[in-house]
């Protein structure tokens, strides 16, 4: 009776959070332009996501976006990481200190602060990408550094000295000894930055250009009544992301079970 | 020797200047906005503009309300979830966690939408229900990230606590209040910060549902729509001065930063 209780709460809060999305899924091969009326198969919701240049150059710019602040957040959280830990004890604390203001602020307050300090004092001009991109690297180098800096407190140390003994350049240790022994943190910060840009809306809507959309501030707008072929062609994309995901989650996964690494989720 | 540490220590340079300029700076950008009028003059009108109109009180009043009932909502269904997986004893336990968590990484405004669909199917309309709606959204949006932590806290608590307990003749009940419960803390409290604070400025997912909001969030939205930086550094300062509050609070019950080393493992 017990274990019953137990599956059905499970199963129900699954239900609940799955339900929309493979409801989405369904429809998203049909032609019907309203859940609830189910109508044919049909492949033509992803026609209309390969074939509308609008909807293509969303996709892209978005996913450029993120694996272009991904790889600028990666370097400089990484060096940041490798840099503030032989630093003094002071200069570490302070950034460490500056480096939790943007994982505990609201993102709107981050996006809100970095468009007034750009337009105010720097003066650029809103049209480029450069007040986008340095916003979202504020929200996303945090994240690399925090998982960055674990593996460095877990480093032996003793190697890197090594290597220097035994006539090693300092920037060769770097590359030889000390990345490969934090690459698993650089990976998962890197991953991690790529998620949090995908999913970023409030510092895209305050610093993007009036003319791109990223996929978050596309689907905001197009839910203020949009034209259905555009709606039903994003269930299309809802889909393929979904897709994408569990794709990305099982792979990863099944790499920690063979123990290619031994980090928890 | 000296110089090799020397050149390890210079990796931190451009991190340091980019987090001067574009962390410290912009927030005291925003200090000084918040502080000063159309004039640059030092001044509290901001402030007293905020707290003396109705309509912004009053929206700061709704926000917490719809933060505060989302977290306990979150928090009642995260609990019972996070429980059973940590203790159960049935195989794929880790294949279930991956189940529940995988959502956080959808691009939240194609889950609204699937949601704002499904419950337009069922309801017809969305206008009869709106309080209902809006806090089922923000569940919807923020559950996983409530699961996670609480997960995490029950999986590392010590079982001979529990087994000691037993021994001593406390009942189930008595062992869940007494001893699961207290030694949860952690957990609650790092998923009760990971879910309250955005959800008190995510006006997003009630922008996409009704398409208009009274949240603080969108708030500031408005301001910077109408050019007026003073008063939306207003509302910045107000939301960072909450959230250093509930992460002081948070950082007392929690070994330091783990919320924010929660939010950094998402992955």
């Amino acid at each position: 009776m017990k274990k019953i209780m137990q599956s059905a709460c499970i199963w129900l809060v699954l239900l609940f959070l799955y339900a929309p999305i493979l409801i989405l899924v369904v429809y998203s091969f049909t032609d019907s332009t309203m859940i609830g009326t189910i109508k044919g198969f049909s492949l033509q919701n992803y026609v209309t996501l390969f074939t509308t240049p609008e909807l293509i150059q969303m996709i892209v710019g978005t996913f450029v976006l993120a694996i272009g602040v991904g790889v600028i957040s990666t370097l400089l959280g990484t060096a940041g990481a490798i840099g503030a830990f032989y630093s003094k004890k002071q200069v570490r604390g302070a950034v460490d200190l500056a480096n939790q203001i943007p994982v505990i602020n609201a993102d709107v307050v981050t996006g809100f602060s970095i468009c007034i300090l750009m337009i105010a004092i720097f003066k650029v001009d809103k049209s480029t990408f450069v007040p986008l991109v340095i916003g979202q690297v504020s929200l996303c180098t945090p994240f690399v550094y925090l998982s960055v800096l674990p593996r460095l407190k877990q480093m032996d140390h003793q190697l890197y000295e090594a290597a220097l003994d035994l006539g090693c350049t300092p920037a060769k240790a770097l590359f030889k000894v000390i990345i490969p022994q934090i690459i698993p943190g650089i990976v998962s910060g890197f991953m991690t930055a790529l998620t949090l840009s995908l999913d970023d809306y409030f510092i895209s809507t305050y610093t993007k250009p009036a003319t791109f959309d990223t996929i978050s501030t596309y689907v905001v707008n197009a839910t203020k009544g949009a034209q259905t072929e555009i709606k039903t062609a994003l269930w299309a994309l809802s889909t393929l992301i979904f897709v994408l995901v569990t794709a990305v989650v099982f792979i990863s996964n099944i790499k920690v079970k063979n123990g290619a690494s031994d980090e928890k989720i | 020797m000296k110089g090799n540490w020397f050149s390890r220590k210079q990796l931190a340079i451009p991190y340091i200047m980019f987090l001067i300029l574009f962390v410290v700076l912009p927030l005291i950008v925003v200090l000084y906005y918040a502080f000063t009028d159309g004039d640059g003059n030092v001044s509290f009108e901001n402030f007293l503009h905020f707290f003396q109109n109705g309509k912004t009180v009053g929206t700061l009043v709704y926000s917490v309300i719809i933060a505060l009932i989302t977290t306990v909502v979150c928090l009642l269904i995260a609990y019972p979830v996070a429980y059973i997986l940590a203790k159960g004893s049935f195989c794929g336990k880790h294949a279930f966690l991956m189940l529940f968590v995988l959502p956080m990484w959808i691009n939240f405004t194609l889950r609204i939408t699937a949601m704002k669909e499904i419950l337009t199917v069922i309801e017809g309309n969305l206008a009869y229900y709106q309080f209902f709606n809006t806090i089922l959204c923000m569940v919807y949006d923020f559950l996983p990230f409530m699961i996670l932590p609480l997960y995490n806290t029950l999986t590392k608590l010590d079982k001979s606590l529990i087994e000691a307990a037993h021994d001593l003749g406390a009942d189930k009940v008595q062992v869940f209040f007494k001893v699961v419960l207290p030694l949860s803390v952690p957990g609650i409290i790092s998923g009760v910060t990971m879910v309250f604070l955005p959800s008190m400025t995510n006006y997003v997912v009630l922008d996409m549902i009704y398409n208009s909001t009274y949240i603080m969030g969108s708030l500031i939205g408005s301001y910077f729509s109408a050019y007026d930086w003073h008063n939306g550094s207003v509302i910045s300062i107000i939301l960072l001065a909450m959230i250093f509050v509930v992460t002081m609070i948070s950082n007392r019950f929690t070994d330091g930063d783990d919320a924010s080393a929660e939010r950094a493992r998402r992955l």
